[in-house]
Protein backbone atom coordinates (compact mmCIF):
# COMPACT_ATOMS: atom_id res chain seq x y z
CA UNK A 1 0.00 0.00 0.00
CA UNK A 2 1.21 3.49 -0.39
CA UNK A 3 1.46 5.81 2.22
CA UNK A 4 -0.25 9.10 2.55
CA UNK A 5 2.53 11.32 1.09
CA UNK A 6 2.70 8.90 -2.11
CA UNK A 7 -1.09 9.09 -2.47
CA UNK A 8 -1.83 13.04 -2.02
CA UNK A 9 1.10 13.04 -5.18
CA UNK A 10 -0.91 11.01 -7.29
CA UNK A 11 -4.17 12.87 -6.45
CA UNK A 12 -1.96 16.11 -7.50
CA UNK A 13 -0.68 14.71 -10.47
CA UNK A 14 -3.95 13.73 -11.67
CA UNK A 15 -5.54 16.54 -11.29
CA UNK A 16 -2.60 17.94 -13.54
CA UNK A 17 -3.41 15.13 -15.86
CA UNK A 18 -7.33 15.98 -15.92
CA UNK A 19 -7.22 19.71 -16.85
CA UNK A 20 -3.91 19.16 -19.34
CA UNK A 21 -6.21 16.43 -20.88
CA UNK A 22 -9.07 18.78 -21.68
CA UNK A 23 -7.38 22.00 -22.37
CA UNK A 24 -5.41 19.70 -25.44
CA UNK A 25 -8.63 18.84 -27.12
CA UNK A 26 -10.24 21.85 -26.04
CA UNK A 27 -13.26 19.78 -24.65
CA UNK A 28 -14.07 17.21 -22.02
CA UNK A 29 -15.35 17.69 -18.72
CA UNK A 30 -13.18 18.62 -15.52
CA UNK A 31 -15.70 19.95 -13.48
CA UNK A 32 -16.88 16.33 -12.11
CA UNK A 33 -13.68 14.40 -13.15
CA UNK A 34 -11.66 17.30 -10.65
CA UNK A 35 -14.55 16.52 -7.57
CA UNK A 36 -13.97 12.78 -8.02
CA UNK A 37 -10.21 12.85 -8.22
CA UNK A 38 -9.99 11.68 -4.33
CA UNK A 39 -12.18 8.70 -4.83
CA UNK A 40 -10.55 7.28 -7.74
CA UNK A 41 -7.39 7.27 -5.97
CA UNK A 42 -8.53 6.01 -3.05
CA UNK A 43 -10.55 3.40 -4.95
CA UNK A 44 -7.66 1.89 -7.22
CA UNK A 45 -4.67 2.17 -4.60
CA UNK A 46 -6.25 1.38 -1.34
CA UNK A 47 -9.55 -0.08 -1.37
CA UNK A 48 -10.04 -2.76 -4.61
CA UNK A 49 -8.64 -5.73 -4.69
CA UNK A 50 -7.54 -5.58 -8.26
CA UNK A 51 -5.42 -7.35 -11.07
CA UNK A 52 -3.64 -4.76 -13.68
CA UNK A 53 -2.84 -7.58 -16.19
CA UNK A 54 -6.68 -7.09 -17.50
CA UNK A 55 -9.16 -9.63 -18.26
CA UNK A 56 -12.97 -8.75 -18.82
CA UNK A 57 -14.57 -11.40 -16.54
CA UNK A 58 -12.73 -10.09 -13.61
CA UNK A 59 -12.77 -13.14 -12.02
CA UNK A 60 -11.37 -13.44 -8.66
CA UNK A 61 -10.98 -9.33 -7.97
CA UNK A 62 -13.12 -6.42 -7.55
CA UNK A 63 -14.69 -4.63 -10.37
CA UNK A 64 -15.57 -0.62 -10.78
CA UNK A 65 -17.61 0.33 -13.42
CA UNK A 66 -18.53 4.25 -14.25
CA UNK A 67 -21.94 5.51 -14.98
CA UNK A 68 -21.44 8.65 -15.77
CA UNK A 69 -19.07 8.06 -18.18
CA UNK A 70 -18.40 11.98 -18.57
CA UNK A 71 -15.99 12.38 -15.80
CA UNK A 72 -13.39 9.99 -18.13
CA UNK A 73 -10.25 12.42 -17.33
CA UNK A 74 -10.11 11.66 -13.76
CA UNK A 75 -10.93 7.57 -14.81
CA UNK A 76 -7.83 7.49 -17.71
CA UNK A 77 -5.71 9.10 -15.63
CA UNK A 78 -6.28 6.92 -12.38
CA UNK A 79 -6.12 3.47 -14.26
CA UNK A 80 -2.99 5.13 -16.20
CA UNK A 81 -1.18 6.15 -13.21
CA UNK A 82 -2.03 2.03 -11.94
CA UNK A 83 -0.77 0.53 -14.44
CA UNK A 84 -3.28 -0.37 -16.77
CA UNK A 85 -1.75 1.63 -19.71
CA UNK A 86 1.17 3.59 -20.66
CA UNK A 87 0.82 6.93 -18.92
CA UNK A 88 1.83 8.50 -22.01
CA UNK A 89 -1.43 7.34 -23.89
CA UNK A 90 -3.12 10.31 -22.26
CA UNK A 91 -1.83 12.81 -24.57
CA UNK A 92 -4.11 10.53 -27.04
CA UNK A 93 -7.07 11.88 -25.38
CA UNK A 94 -10.54 12.63 -27.62
CA UNK A 95 -7.75 12.67 -30.35
CA UNK A 96 -8.82 10.38 -33.75
CA UNK A 97 -7.67 7.09 -33.51
CA UNK A 98 -7.44 6.71 -30.23
CA UNK A 99 -8.47 4.43 -27.46
CA UNK A 100 -9.24 7.22 -24.84
CA UNK A 101 -12.41 7.91 -26.40
CA UNK A 102 -14.45 11.21 -24.98
CA UNK A 103 -16.19 8.58 -22.98
CA UNK A 104 -15.39 5.43 -22.27
CA UNK A 105 -15.65 2.11 -24.17
CA UNK A 106 -14.25 -1.38 -24.24
CA UNK A 107 -14.91 -0.99 -28.37
CA UNK A 108 -11.06 0.44 -28.62
CA UNK A 109 -9.53 -2.65 -26.27
CA UNK A 110 -8.52 0.07 -23.32
CA UNK A 111 -7.61 -1.95 -20.15
CA UNK A 112 -9.46 -1.40 -17.19
CA UNK A 113 -12.59 -0.87 -19.19
CA UNK A 114 -15.58 -3.16 -19.38
CA UNK A 115 -18.51 -1.72 -20.39
CA UNK A 116 -19.35 1.71 -22.49
CA UNK A 117 -20.80 4.69 -20.34
CA UNK A 118 -21.57 8.24 -21.64
CA UNK A 119 -25.61 7.81 -22.15
CA UNK A 120 -26.50 8.20 -18.41
CA UNK A 121 -28.52 5.92 -16.04
CA UNK A 122 -26.99 2.45 -17.42
CA UNK A 123 -24.19 1.82 -15.10
CA UNK A 124 -26.38 0.38 -12.19
CA UNK A 125 -27.56 -2.19 -13.95
CA UNK A 126 -24.53 -3.03 -15.47
CA UNK A 127 -23.28 -3.35 -11.68
CA UNK A 128 -25.92 -5.18 -10.63
CA UNK A 129 -25.22 -7.83 -13.95
CA UNK A 130 -21.58 -8.04 -12.88
CA UNK A 131 -22.52 -8.37 -9.20
CA UNK A 132 -24.56 -11.59 -10.09
CA UNK A 133 -22.53 -13.11 -11.96
CA UNK A 134 -19.94 -12.93 -8.87
CA UNK A 135 -22.56 -14.73 -6.69
CA UNK A 136 -23.17 -17.52 -9.48
CA UNK A 137 -19.06 -17.63 -9.66
CA UNK A 138 -19.19 -18.09 -6.00
CA UNK A 139 -16.79 -15.15 -6.18
CA UNK A 140 -16.44 -12.98 -2.79
CA UNK A 141 -15.18 -9.61 -4.49
CA UNK A 142 -16.91 -6.40 -4.62
CA UNK A 143 -18.31 -4.71 -7.53
CA UNK A 144 -18.34 -0.81 -7.07
CA UNK A 145 -20.07 1.86 -9.52
CA UNK A 146 -19.90 5.47 -9.21
CA UNK A 147 -23.08 7.82 -10.67
CA UNK A 148 -23.21 11.37 -11.18
CA UNK A 149 -26.08 13.03 -8.27
CA UNK A 150 -28.13 14.46 -11.44
CA UNK A 151 -27.72 11.40 -13.47
CA UNK A 152 -30.33 9.70 -10.57
CA UNK A 153 -32.75 11.82 -13.09
CA UNK A 154 -32.42 8.83 -15.37
CA UNK A 155 -35.59 6.44 -14.38
CA UNK A 156 -33.40 3.84 -15.07
CA UNK A 157 -31.68 4.16 -12.04
CA UNK A 158 -34.53 3.40 -10.25
CA UNK A 159 -35.59 0.53 -11.62
CA UNK A 160 -32.03 -0.58 -10.64
CA UNK A 161 -32.27 0.77 -7.12
CA UNK A 162 -35.50 -1.24 -6.50
CA UNK A 163 -33.89 -4.50 -7.76
CA UNK A 164 -30.93 -4.38 -6.12
CA UNK A 165 -32.60 -4.21 -3.07
CA UNK A 166 -35.39 -6.66 -3.50
CA UNK A 167 -33.02 -9.05 -4.87
CA UNK A 168 -30.29 -8.77 -1.80
CA UNK A 169 -27.27 -7.49 -3.46
CA UNK A 170 -25.43 -7.21 -0.88
CA UNK A 171 -22.25 -7.00 -3.09
CA UNK A 172 -22.78 -4.13 -4.64
CA UNK A 173 -21.38 -0.54 -3.55
CA UNK A 174 -22.59 2.14 -5.27
CA UNK A 175 -21.44 5.63 -4.52
CA UNK A 176 -23.06 8.67 -5.97
CA UNK A 177 -21.61 12.00 -6.56
CA UNK A 178 -23.27 14.45 -4.60
CA UNK A 179 -21.63 17.93 -5.99
CA UNK A 180 -25.49 19.74 -6.41
CA UNK A 181 -24.31 20.76 -9.83
CA UNK A 182 -25.70 19.42 -13.53
CA UNK A 183 -24.94 21.06 -17.01
CA UNK A 184 -27.71 23.80 -16.73
CA UNK A 185 -27.74 24.66 -13.17
CA UNK A 186 -27.90 23.29 -9.44
CA UNK A 187 -29.80 20.08 -9.54
CA UNK A 188 -32.24 21.72 -7.24
CA UNK A 189 -33.30 24.23 -9.73
CA UNK A 190 -33.37 22.02 -12.60
CA UNK A 191 -35.03 19.03 -11.43
CA UNK A 192 -35.23 18.53 -7.36
CA UNK A 193 -34.43 15.24 -6.42
CA UNK A 194 -35.34 15.24 -2.81
CA UNK A 195 -33.96 13.54 0.10
CA UNK A 196 -31.78 10.56 -1.84
CA UNK A 197 -30.76 9.27 1.52
CA UNK A 198 -34.54 8.60 2.75
CA UNK A 199 -34.79 7.46 -1.04
CA UNK A 200 -32.58 4.73 -1.09
CA UNK A 201 -33.02 3.84 2.42
CA UNK A 202 -36.78 3.59 1.38
CA UNK A 203 -35.83 0.98 -1.39
CA UNK A 204 -33.79 -0.84 1.30
CA UNK A 205 -30.36 0.03 0.66
CA UNK A 206 -27.67 0.43 3.12
CA UNK A 207 -26.68 4.31 3.21
CA UNK A 208 -23.88 6.42 4.33
CA UNK A 209 -22.59 9.43 3.70
CA UNK A 210 -18.47 10.45 3.36
CA UNK A 211 -19.59 14.10 4.06
CA UNK A 212 -15.59 15.34 3.17
CA UNK A 213 -15.87 13.75 -0.40
CA UNK A 214 -12.12 15.76 -1.32
CA UNK A 215 -10.79 14.73 1.96
CA UNK A 216 -8.58 11.57 0.78
CA UNK A 217 -8.58 10.21 4.36
CA UNK A 218 -12.19 10.48 4.92
CA UNK A 219 -12.62 9.10 1.65
CA UNK A 220 -10.56 5.87 2.07
CA UNK A 221 -12.04 5.66 5.77
CA UNK A 222 -15.32 5.64 3.90
CA UNK A 223 -14.79 3.11 1.46
CA UNK A 224 -13.54 1.03 3.98
CA UNK A 225 -16.60 1.19 6.34
CA UNK A 226 -18.68 0.85 2.81
CA UNK A 227 -16.95 -2.47 2.37
CA UNK A 228 -17.38 -3.53 6.14
CA UNK A 229 -21.24 -3.29 5.73
CA UNK A 230 -21.08 -5.63 2.26
CA UNK A 231 -22.68 -9.16 2.28
CA UNK A 232 -25.15 -8.15 5.23
CA UNK A 233 -27.94 -8.71 2.74
CA UNK A 234 -28.09 -5.28 1.57
CA UNK A 235 -27.01 -2.91 -1.00
CA UNK A 236 -24.79 -0.08 -0.15
CA UNK A 237 -25.06 3.49 -1.10
CA UNK A 238 -22.08 6.08 -0.92
CA UNK A 239 -23.23 9.53 -0.83
CA UNK A 240 -19.85 11.15 -1.51
CA UNK A 241 -20.34 14.67 -0.80
CA UNK A 242 -17.67 16.54 -3.42
CA UNK A 243 -16.97 19.42 -4.69
CA UNK A 244 -17.31 20.21 -8.82
CA UNK A 245 -13.51 21.22 -9.90
CA UNK A 246 -12.10 20.48 -6.59
CA UNK A 247 -8.42 21.79 -6.52
CA UNK A 248 -9.11 24.66 -9.34
CA UNK A 249 -10.05 27.50 -7.38
CA UNK A 250 -11.97 29.37 -10.05
CA UNK A 251 -13.89 25.92 -11.36
CA UNK A 252 -14.73 25.06 -7.90
CA UNK A 253 -18.63 24.91 -7.01
CA UNK A 254 -20.36 25.92 -10.25
CA UNK A 255 -22.03 23.72 -12.94
CA UNK A 256 -19.65 26.20 -15.34
CA UNK A 257 -17.23 23.97 -15.59
CA UNK A 258 -18.87 20.48 -15.72
CA UNK A 259 -17.81 20.64 -19.90
CA UNK A 260 -15.59 23.38 -21.07
CA UNK A 261 -11.45 23.59 -20.84
CA UNK A 262 -9.40 25.79 -19.40
CA UNK A 263 -8.02 28.61 -22.38
CA UNK A 264 -4.04 28.87 -22.09
CA UNK A 265 -4.18 31.16 -19.28
CA UNK A 266 -6.32 29.66 -17.05
CA UNK A 267 -4.58 25.79 -17.68
CA UNK A 268 -1.55 28.43 -16.11
CA UNK A 269 -3.47 29.09 -13.64
CA UNK A 270 -4.84 25.35 -12.67
CA UNK A 271 -1.66 24.01 -12.95
CA UNK A 272 0.02 26.22 -10.73
CA UNK A 273 -2.21 25.22 -8.28
CA UNK A 274 -1.41 21.38 -8.35
CA UNK A 275 2.27 21.21 -8.85
CA UNK A 276 3.92 18.50 -10.92
CA UNK A 277 4.55 15.51 -8.41
CA UNK A 278 5.10 12.47 -10.76
CA UNK A 279 5.81 13.88 -13.75
CA UNK A 280 3.29 14.93 -16.41
CA UNK A 281 2.57 12.48 -19.71
CA UNK B 1 -41.92 -27.96 -56.46
CA UNK B 2 -40.99 -30.07 -53.59
CA UNK B 3 -43.78 -31.61 -51.16
CA UNK B 4 -43.58 -29.96 -47.70
CA UNK B 5 -45.55 -31.39 -44.90
CA UNK B 6 -46.19 -31.24 -40.86
CA UNK B 7 -47.32 -32.83 -38.23
CA UNK B 8 -48.56 -30.32 -36.16
CA UNK B 9 -48.83 -26.41 -36.33
CA UNK B 10 -47.17 -24.92 -32.67
CA UNK B 11 -45.59 -21.56 -31.84
CA UNK B 12 -42.46 -20.69 -32.17
CA UNK B 13 -41.81 -19.20 -28.99
CA UNK B 14 -42.38 -23.11 -27.88
CA UNK B 15 -39.58 -23.90 -29.82
CA UNK B 16 -37.38 -21.16 -27.96
CA UNK B 17 -38.25 -22.78 -24.53
CA UNK B 18 -37.14 -25.91 -25.56
CA UNK B 19 -34.51 -24.64 -26.97
CA UNK B 20 -33.62 -22.91 -23.72
CA UNK B 21 -34.26 -26.07 -21.40
CA UNK B 22 -31.92 -27.99 -23.45
CA UNK B 23 -29.14 -24.98 -23.19
CA UNK B 24 -29.75 -25.12 -19.36
CA UNK B 25 -28.79 -28.70 -19.29
CA UNK B 26 -26.18 -28.74 -21.81
CA UNK B 27 -24.44 -25.31 -21.18
CA UNK B 28 -24.15 -24.15 -17.36
CA UNK B 29 -23.07 -20.80 -18.24
CA UNK B 30 -26.69 -19.98 -19.98
CA UNK B 31 -28.73 -17.82 -17.78
CA UNK B 32 -31.90 -16.48 -18.35
CA UNK B 33 -33.69 -13.29 -17.15
CA UNK B 34 -37.18 -12.29 -18.00
CA UNK B 35 -39.53 -9.13 -17.80
CA UNK B 36 -42.74 -10.56 -15.98
CA UNK B 37 -43.66 -12.72 -19.21
CA UNK B 38 -42.44 -16.15 -18.44
CA UNK B 39 -46.05 -17.86 -19.44
CA UNK B 40 -45.46 -15.77 -22.52
CA UNK B 41 -42.05 -16.82 -23.46
CA UNK B 42 -42.14 -20.40 -22.49
CA UNK B 43 -39.22 -19.99 -19.58
CA UNK B 44 -40.74 -21.77 -17.02
CA UNK B 45 -39.04 -25.82 -17.67
CA UNK B 46 -35.44 -23.45 -17.66
CA UNK B 47 -36.64 -21.90 -14.56
CA UNK B 48 -38.01 -25.24 -12.67
CA UNK B 49 -34.59 -26.72 -13.41
CA UNK B 50 -32.46 -23.77 -13.09
CA UNK B 51 -33.76 -21.55 -10.44
CA UNK B 52 -30.53 -20.18 -9.60
CA UNK B 53 -29.91 -19.12 -13.02
CA UNK B 54 -32.87 -17.31 -13.61
CA UNK B 55 -33.37 -13.47 -12.82
CA UNK B 56 -36.76 -12.20 -12.79
CA UNK B 57 -36.76 -8.48 -13.23
CA UNK B 58 -40.37 -7.40 -13.19
CA UNK B 59 -41.73 -4.66 -15.25
CA UNK B 60 -38.57 -3.31 -15.99
CA UNK B 61 -36.46 -3.89 -19.49
CA UNK B 62 -34.23 -1.28 -19.62
CA UNK B 63 -32.71 -2.45 -16.13
CA UNK B 64 -32.69 -6.08 -17.31
CA UNK B 65 -30.83 -5.32 -20.82
CA UNK B 66 -28.51 -3.71 -18.36
CA UNK B 67 -27.68 -6.77 -16.32
CA UNK B 68 -28.04 -8.52 -19.11
CA UNK B 69 -24.53 -6.94 -20.10
CA UNK B 70 -23.18 -7.36 -16.77
CA UNK B 71 -23.80 -10.82 -16.55
CA UNK B 72 -21.24 -11.46 -19.51
CA UNK B 73 -18.91 -10.18 -17.39
CA UNK B 74 -17.98 -13.22 -15.46
CA UNK B 75 -18.36 -15.67 -18.28
CA UNK B 76 -22.48 -15.91 -18.21
CA UNK B 77 -24.41 -15.88 -21.32
CA UNK B 78 -27.21 -14.66 -20.78
CA UNK B 79 -30.96 -14.68 -22.72
CA UNK B 80 -33.43 -11.98 -22.12
CA UNK B 81 -37.37 -12.53 -22.37
CA UNK B 82 -39.79 -10.43 -23.25
CA UNK B 83 -42.10 -8.95 -26.31
CA UNK B 84 -40.40 -7.88 -29.00
CA UNK B 85 -41.98 -4.53 -28.73
CA UNK B 86 -40.22 -4.43 -25.36
CA UNK B 87 -36.97 -5.73 -26.24
CA UNK B 88 -36.23 -3.25 -28.95
CA UNK B 89 -37.62 0.20 -28.80
CA UNK B 90 -38.20 -0.05 -25.43
CA UNK B 91 -34.82 -0.63 -24.62
CA UNK B 92 -32.84 0.50 -28.00
CA UNK B 93 -30.32 3.22 -25.93
CA UNK B 94 -29.54 0.22 -23.65
CA UNK B 95 -29.07 -2.09 -26.20
CA UNK B 96 -26.58 -0.02 -28.40
CA UNK B 97 -24.52 1.24 -24.97
CA UNK B 98 -24.10 -1.29 -23.05
CA UNK B 99 -24.44 -4.37 -25.40
CA UNK B 100 -23.85 -3.85 -28.94
CA UNK B 101 -20.98 -1.09 -28.40
CA UNK B 102 -20.08 -2.41 -25.57
CA UNK B 103 -19.51 -6.18 -27.76
CA UNK B 104 -21.73 -8.31 -25.04
CA UNK B 105 -22.39 -11.57 -25.53
CA UNK B 106 -25.98 -11.07 -25.00
CA UNK B 107 -28.98 -12.92 -26.49
CA UNK B 108 -31.65 -11.02 -27.00
CA UNK B 109 -35.22 -13.02 -27.65
CA UNK B 110 -37.95 -11.14 -28.69
CA UNK B 111 -41.72 -12.99 -28.43
CA UNK B 112 -44.83 -11.74 -30.02
CA UNK B 113 -43.52 -10.01 -32.97
CA UNK B 114 -45.37 -8.51 -35.39
CA UNK B 115 -49.27 -8.32 -36.28
CA UNK B 116 -49.56 -12.23 -35.28
CA UNK B 117 -49.34 -11.08 -31.90
CA UNK B 118 -53.26 -10.60 -32.84
CA UNK B 119 -55.85 -8.97 -30.75
CA UNK B 120 -54.11 -7.27 -28.05
CA UNK B 121 -53.36 -4.06 -31.19
CA UNK B 122 -50.77 -1.91 -32.75
CA UNK B 123 -49.12 -0.92 -29.39
CA UNK B 124 -48.13 -4.41 -29.10
CA UNK B 125 -47.28 -5.34 -32.97
CA UNK B 126 -43.91 -4.30 -33.87
CA UNK B 127 -42.99 -3.87 -37.36
CA UNK B 128 -40.08 -1.80 -37.12
CA UNK B 129 -37.83 -4.25 -34.98
CA UNK B 130 -35.61 -6.05 -37.43
CA UNK B 131 -34.45 -2.34 -38.86
CA UNK B 132 -33.80 -1.08 -35.28
CA UNK B 133 -31.59 -3.94 -34.34
CA UNK B 134 -30.00 -4.74 -37.63
CA UNK B 135 -28.37 -1.16 -38.03
CA UNK B 136 -26.97 -1.68 -34.73
CA UNK B 137 -23.04 -2.37 -35.41
CA UNK B 138 -22.46 -5.97 -34.75
CA UNK B 139 -25.96 -7.27 -33.74
CA UNK B 140 -26.45 -10.58 -35.52
CA UNK B 141 -30.36 -10.46 -36.71
CA UNK B 142 -32.34 -14.36 -36.40
CA UNK B 143 -36.22 -14.89 -37.43
CA UNK B 144 -36.83 -18.49 -37.26
CA UNK B 145 -39.75 -19.95 -39.44
CA UNK B 146 -41.27 -22.64 -36.95
CA UNK B 147 -40.79 -24.56 -33.94
CA UNK B 148 -37.95 -26.37 -34.91
CA UNK B 149 -35.94 -23.87 -36.43
CA UNK B 150 -36.66 -21.42 -33.40
CA UNK B 151 -35.55 -24.48 -31.19
CA UNK B 152 -32.56 -24.85 -33.70
CA UNK B 153 -31.28 -21.13 -33.52
CA UNK B 154 -31.41 -20.87 -29.37
CA UNK B 155 -29.23 -23.34 -29.40
CA UNK B 156 -26.93 -22.12 -31.74
CA UNK B 157 -26.77 -19.02 -30.68
CA UNK B 158 -25.00 -19.66 -27.13
CA UNK B 159 -21.98 -20.98 -29.20
CA UNK B 160 -21.89 -17.75 -30.77
CA UNK B 161 -20.04 -14.83 -29.30
CA UNK B 162 -21.53 -11.29 -29.35
CA UNK B 163 -25.25 -9.96 -29.32
CA UNK B 164 -27.83 -11.41 -31.07
CA UNK B 165 -31.27 -10.35 -31.77
CA UNK B 166 -33.75 -13.71 -31.87
CA UNK B 167 -37.15 -13.18 -33.37
CA UNK B 168 -40.09 -15.43 -33.04
CA UNK B 169 -44.00 -15.17 -32.92
CA UNK B 170 -47.32 -16.22 -30.89
CA UNK B 171 -49.46 -18.30 -33.21
CA UNK B 172 -49.60 -21.71 -33.56
CA UNK B 173 -47.92 -22.46 -37.34
CA UNK B 174 -46.31 -25.44 -39.02
CA UNK B 175 -44.15 -27.31 -37.87
CA UNK B 176 -42.15 -28.32 -41.30
CA UNK B 177 -38.45 -27.98 -40.73
CA UNK B 178 -36.67 -31.10 -39.91
CA UNK B 179 -35.61 -31.43 -36.26
CA UNK B 180 -32.24 -32.55 -36.85
CA UNK B 181 -32.04 -29.63 -39.48
CA UNK B 182 -28.33 -28.19 -38.31
CA UNK B 183 -28.94 -24.30 -38.01
CA UNK B 184 -26.12 -22.30 -39.19
CA UNK B 185 -25.88 -18.44 -38.63
CA UNK B 186 -25.67 -16.74 -41.74
CA UNK B 187 -26.84 -19.44 -44.21
CA UNK B 188 -29.81 -19.19 -46.04
CA UNK B 189 -31.67 -22.72 -46.24
CA UNK B 190 -33.35 -23.28 -49.86
CA UNK B 191 -36.57 -24.54 -49.57
CA UNK B 192 -37.31 -25.31 -53.04
CA UNK B 193 -35.24 -24.95 -56.83
CA UNK B 194 -36.66 -23.08 -59.38
CA UNK B 195 -35.95 -20.79 -62.23
CA UNK B 196 -38.38 -18.15 -62.92
CA UNK B 197 -38.51 -16.07 -59.88
CA UNK B 198 -36.69 -15.98 -56.75
CA UNK B 199 -39.27 -16.01 -53.04
CA UNK B 200 -36.94 -15.29 -50.20
CA UNK B 201 -39.34 -15.11 -46.85
CA UNK B 202 -38.00 -15.21 -43.09
CA UNK B 203 -40.42 -16.32 -40.14
CA UNK B 204 -43.88 -16.80 -41.13
CA UNK B 205 -43.89 -16.00 -44.41
CA UNK B 206 -41.55 -19.07 -44.79
CA UNK B 207 -44.75 -20.98 -44.21
CA UNK B 208 -46.71 -19.35 -47.07
CA UNK B 209 -43.99 -19.06 -49.58
CA UNK B 210 -44.19 -22.88 -49.58
CA UNK B 211 -47.98 -22.56 -50.39
CA UNK B 212 -47.18 -19.86 -52.63
CA UNK B 213 -44.46 -21.78 -54.43
CA UNK B 214 -47.42 -24.83 -55.01
CA UNK B 215 -49.96 -22.42 -56.31
CA UNK B 216 -47.19 -21.34 -58.37
CA UNK B 217 -46.23 -24.15 -60.17
CA UNK B 218 -49.87 -25.33 -60.89
CA UNK B 219 -49.51 -21.89 -62.75
CA UNK B 220 -46.50 -23.45 -64.28
CA UNK B 221 -44.04 -20.93 -62.68
CA UNK B 222 -41.09 -22.56 -61.28
CA UNK B 223 -39.98 -20.79 -57.99
CA UNK B 224 -36.81 -21.04 -56.50
CA UNK B 225 -37.37 -19.97 -52.66
CA UNK B 226 -35.28 -19.09 -49.82
CA UNK B 227 -35.79 -19.55 -46.49
CA UNK B 228 -33.55 -15.84 -45.14
CA UNK B 229 -33.89 -16.76 -40.98
CA UNK B 230 -30.54 -14.61 -40.64
CA UNK B 231 -31.54 -11.06 -41.85
CA UNK B 232 -27.97 -9.96 -40.23
CA UNK B 233 -25.33 -10.96 -41.47
CA UNK B 234 -27.36 -11.39 -45.08
CA UNK B 235 -26.51 -15.02 -46.89
CA UNK B 236 -25.79 -12.68 -50.25
CA UNK B 237 -23.96 -15.26 -51.48
CA UNK B 238 -27.57 -17.61 -51.90
CA UNK B 239 -29.47 -14.72 -52.96
CA UNK B 240 -27.41 -13.53 -56.06
CA UNK B 241 -26.98 -17.32 -57.00
CA UNK B 242 -30.89 -17.81 -56.84
CA UNK B 243 -31.54 -14.41 -58.59
CA UNK B 244 -29.22 -15.15 -61.85
CA UNK B 245 -30.79 -18.27 -62.09
CA UNK B 246 -34.31 -16.15 -62.12
CA UNK B 247 -33.46 -12.26 -62.59
CA UNK B 248 -36.79 -11.52 -60.02
CA UNK B 249 -37.57 -11.41 -56.62
CA UNK B 250 -40.39 -11.00 -53.83
CA UNK B 251 -39.06 -10.93 -50.66
CA UNK B 252 -41.59 -11.60 -47.75
CA UNK B 253 -41.80 -11.08 -43.95
CA UNK B 254 -44.10 -9.91 -41.28
CA UNK B 255 -42.68 -6.52 -40.87
CA UNK B 256 -42.47 -3.04 -42.11
CA UNK B 257 -40.81 -2.72 -45.83
CA UNK B 258 -38.55 0.04 -44.77
CA UNK B 259 -35.97 -1.49 -42.48
CA UNK B 260 -36.90 -5.03 -43.41
CA UNK B 261 -35.50 -8.33 -44.78
CA UNK B 262 -36.54 -6.64 -48.38
CA UNK B 263 -34.22 -3.49 -48.05
CA UNK B 264 -31.21 -5.50 -47.03
CA UNK B 265 -32.17 -7.69 -50.16
CA UNK B 266 -32.56 -5.42 -52.33
CA UNK B 267 -29.18 -3.07 -51.06
CA UNK B 268 -27.43 -6.40 -51.96
CA UNK B 269 -28.86 -6.72 -55.47
CA UNK B 270 -28.20 -2.80 -55.95
CA UNK B 271 -24.68 -2.98 -55.71
CA UNK B 272 -24.15 -6.72 -57.12
CA UNK B 273 -26.89 -7.47 -59.29
CA UNK B 274 -29.33 -4.64 -60.20
CA UNK B 275 -32.94 -7.13 -60.37
CA UNK B 276 -36.42 -6.35 -60.17
CA UNK B 277 -37.94 -7.06 -56.82
CA UNK B 278 -41.18 -6.91 -54.89
CA UNK B 279 -42.37 -6.11 -51.60
CA UNK B 280 -44.21 -8.94 -49.14
CA UNK B 281 -44.51 -6.55 -46.15
CA UNK B 282 -46.51 -3.97 -44.24
CA UNK B 283 -46.84 -0.58 -45.84
CA UNK B 284 -45.56 1.81 -43.42
CA UNK B 285 -48.08 1.07 -40.90
CA UNK B 286 -49.59 0.37 -37.61
CA UNK B 287 -51.30 -2.86 -37.12
CA UNK B 288 -54.60 -3.63 -35.07
CA UNK B 289 -56.36 -5.79 -33.02
CA UNK B 290 -57.95 -8.78 -34.91
CA UNK B 291 -57.22 -12.58 -34.98
CA UNK B 292 -54.02 -13.08 -36.39
CA UNK B 293 -55.19 -14.96 -39.37
CA UNK B 294 -57.54 -11.74 -39.76
CA UNK B 295 -54.53 -9.40 -40.19
CA UNK B 296 -52.01 -11.33 -42.22
CA UNK B 297 -55.17 -11.10 -44.71
CA UNK B 298 -55.86 -7.43 -44.23
CA UNK B 299 -52.71 -6.41 -44.58
CA UNK B 300 -51.18 -8.35 -46.99
CA UNK B 301 -48.73 -11.05 -45.64
CA UNK B 302 -49.87 -14.42 -46.80
CA UNK B 303 -49.86 -16.52 -49.73
CA UNK B 304 -52.21 -15.48 -52.02
CA UNK B 305 -49.63 -11.51 -51.85
CA UNK B 306 -46.52 -13.84 -52.39
CA UNK B 307 -48.47 -14.97 -55.65
CA UNK B 308 -49.79 -11.63 -57.15
CA UNK B 309 -46.55 -10.22 -56.09
CA UNK B 310 -44.64 -12.86 -58.22
CA UNK B 311 -47.38 -12.05 -61.09
CA UNK B 312 -46.17 -8.53 -60.64
CA UNK B 313 -42.57 -8.96 -60.81
CA UNK B 314 -42.81 -11.47 -63.42
CA UNK B 315 -44.22 -8.57 -65.93
CA UNK B 316 -40.91 -6.64 -65.04
CA UNK B 317 -38.30 -9.09 -66.06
Amino acid sequence: MPDTQQLNNLTTQVRRDIVRMVHNVNSGHPGGSLGCTEFFVALYNEIMDIKTDFNMDGIGEDLFFLSNGHISPVFYSVLARRGYFPVKELNTFRLIDSRLQGHPTTHEGLPGIRVASGSLGQGMSVAIGAALAKKLNKDNHTIFSLHGDGELQEGQNWEAIMYAAGNKVDNLISTIDLNGQQIDGATKDVLPMGDLKAKFEAFGWDVMEIEKGNDLEAVIAGLKEAKSRTGKGKPVCILLHTIMGHGVDFMMGTHAWHGKAPNDEQLEKALAQNPETLGDY
Amino acid sequence: MKKYTYTEKIDTRSGFGAGLTELGRTNPNVVALCADLVGSLKMADFIKENPERFFQVGIAEANMMGIAAGLTIGGKIPFTGTFANFSTGRVYDQIRQSIAYSDKNVKICASHAGLTLGEDGATHQILEDIGLMKMLPGMTVINPCDFNQTKAATIAIAEHHGPVYLRFGRPAVPNFTPADQKFEIGKAVKINDGTDVTIIATGHLVWEAILAGEELAKQGISADILDIHTIKPLDEDAILASVAKTGCVVTAEEHNYLGGLGESVARTLAVNNPTPQEFVATQDTFGESGTPAQLMDKYGLNSEAIVKAVTKVLKRK
